[in-house]
């Protein structure tokens, strides 16, 4: 790092919160941490849990990497670096399960397998390892908040067109056994797209995704 | 015997690694531009899993169920170590590759060049904690039928990989809109491929 002392939000430093948002998204440029992306975004509630949980955990490994980056033996820094993580995601477990628990019951494995989220793992070999405190701790949490964006936005259309509700509320109106009965937009006969809820359709939603940002964003084009 | 073979095909087909859960993504995104790499990754995918399923569901019933422990004495027929159970299956998933890597490395070379890379990349892979940690949820009552659903999601994941590496290799002909080019497509494709795959689900076995 240069001698002179920088902002703590100068230029250079507000890129690396910002790029992970668009140029730069984990999810859609970088493709890391697709596996929980796609399990767990049936809902918005475990979708917004789990964003919670990695950018917690993204945070204070990136910074726990970064401040013992100098006395990391090379060889073995990925163990040293899976144990930093594990440990920090069995707090985020227990935590889960004290406070949260029908939440946690839905993530069933999938908090476990924050530990192998690629996101972190690639965060901590590329960044982390090369950089001082603060500017890890900054970029963990774009990179976390970039996933997390994806995520919230995949869960919002599943949840919204699949069962016709957000975060548990029903917006789009009440469902009854009957037309009649109903209220809302399911009184003019709407039903919920059903196929939404399952897992191709989490795949699909993504690949739109990520054709609406690279139409939109032409140098992210791959030929 | 029948059940192993159920549970051996249900690991396959039904509850396939990808296309079920989405577990290894990352490395199957990353890895499937090309057949041979594909084969080589799955090959070893299946070799560690085979390996790591049973090892920790031995470590699972005997050290970290609650009153696993009851066999050091009855005293300590109330410790719950299930807690520690993210850590130590990393652990044993790390040293397990490291080991499984020196003995390929020594004893079957031809091996080891092939799989290459890729043994060490296996560690991080989701799709191999994922396969430790749904042998905790299932509750499997032997150390065969672990090591059996280790193997059969093993080869579910080797089947998927290899499916979309021989299709990408196909589709560099073909005229993808500009912005679906590369990521988005595959995305497109697994989804279709996942939703043939739902087809197995009705299968009772």
């Amino acid at each position: 790092m240069s001698g002179e002392k920088e902002a703590l939000f100068s230029k250079k430093n507000r890129k690396l919160l910002s790029d992970p948002m668009n140029d730069d998204n984990p999810i859609t440029v970088q493709v890391l941490g697709i596996c929980s992306a796609l399990a767990i975004t049936v809902q918005l509630k475990p979708a917004i849990v789990m964003s919670v949980a990695v950018v917690f955990v993204m945070v204070f490994s990136n910074l726990i990497v970064s401040l013992i980056r100098n006395w990391i033996p090379n060889r073995i820094r990925i163990i040293v670096q899976l144990l930093i993580v594990a440990s920090l995601v069995i707090l985020v477990d227990q935590v889960l399960k004290a406070y949260a628990y029908d939440v946690s019951k839905q993530l069933s494995v999938f908090v476990g397998l924050i530990i192998t989220n690629c996101i972190i793992m690639g965060r901590l070999e590329a960044f982390a390892l090369g950089n001082g405190p603060w500017k890890a701790i900054l970029d963990g949490f774009g990179n976390a908040f970039g996933y997390g964006v994806i995520l919230i936005i995949v869960a919002f259309f599943r949840e919204l067109l699949g069962s016709g509700k957000l975060y548990g509320f029903e917006v789009l109106g009440h469902k009854a056994k009957t037309i009649a009965e109903s209220t809302g937009l399911y009184s003019y006969g709407y039903e919920n797209n059903g196929f939404m809820l399952l897992s191709p359709m989490a795949l699909i939603t993504v690949g739109i995704l990520i054709w609406w940002q690279r139409s939109k964003n032409r140098k992210l084009i791959e030929d | 015997m029948e059940e192993l073979g159920s549970l051996f095909v249900k690991s396959i087909f039904i509850e396939n690694m990808i296309f079920a859960y989405f577990l290894g993504m990352c490395s199957y995104l990353a890895v499937s531009k090309t057949v041979k790499t594909a084969v080589g990754l799955g090959a070893a995918v299946i070799f560690v899993l085979t390996i790591t399923v049973p090892v920790n569901y031995l470590l699972d019933t005997y050290i970290l169920k609650d009153g696993a422990l009851i066999w050091l004495g009855p005293e300590y027929a109330n410790i719950d170590l299930s807690f520690l159970s993210f850590i130590l299956f990393i652990a044993v998933i790390a040293s397990m590759v490291q080991l499984v890597e020196m003995i390929v490395e020594r004893f079957a070379p031809a091996l080891y060049s092939a799989l290459g890379i890729f043994l060490p990349l296996i560690a991080v892979n989701c799709a191999i904690l994922g396969g430790s940690l749904f042998m905790q949820q299932k509750d499997f009552s032997t150390v065969t039928e672990s090591a059996v659903y280790g193997l059969g999601s093993g080869i579910g994941w080797l089947l998927a990989i290899v499916a979309i590496a021989s299709i990408r290799e196909k589709i560099t002909y073909s005229n993808v809109p500009q912005p679906l080019k590369g990521l988005g497509i595959t995305f497109i494709i697994t989804g279709l491929m996942a939703i043939a795959f739902m087809s197995f689900s009705g299968i009772k076995l």
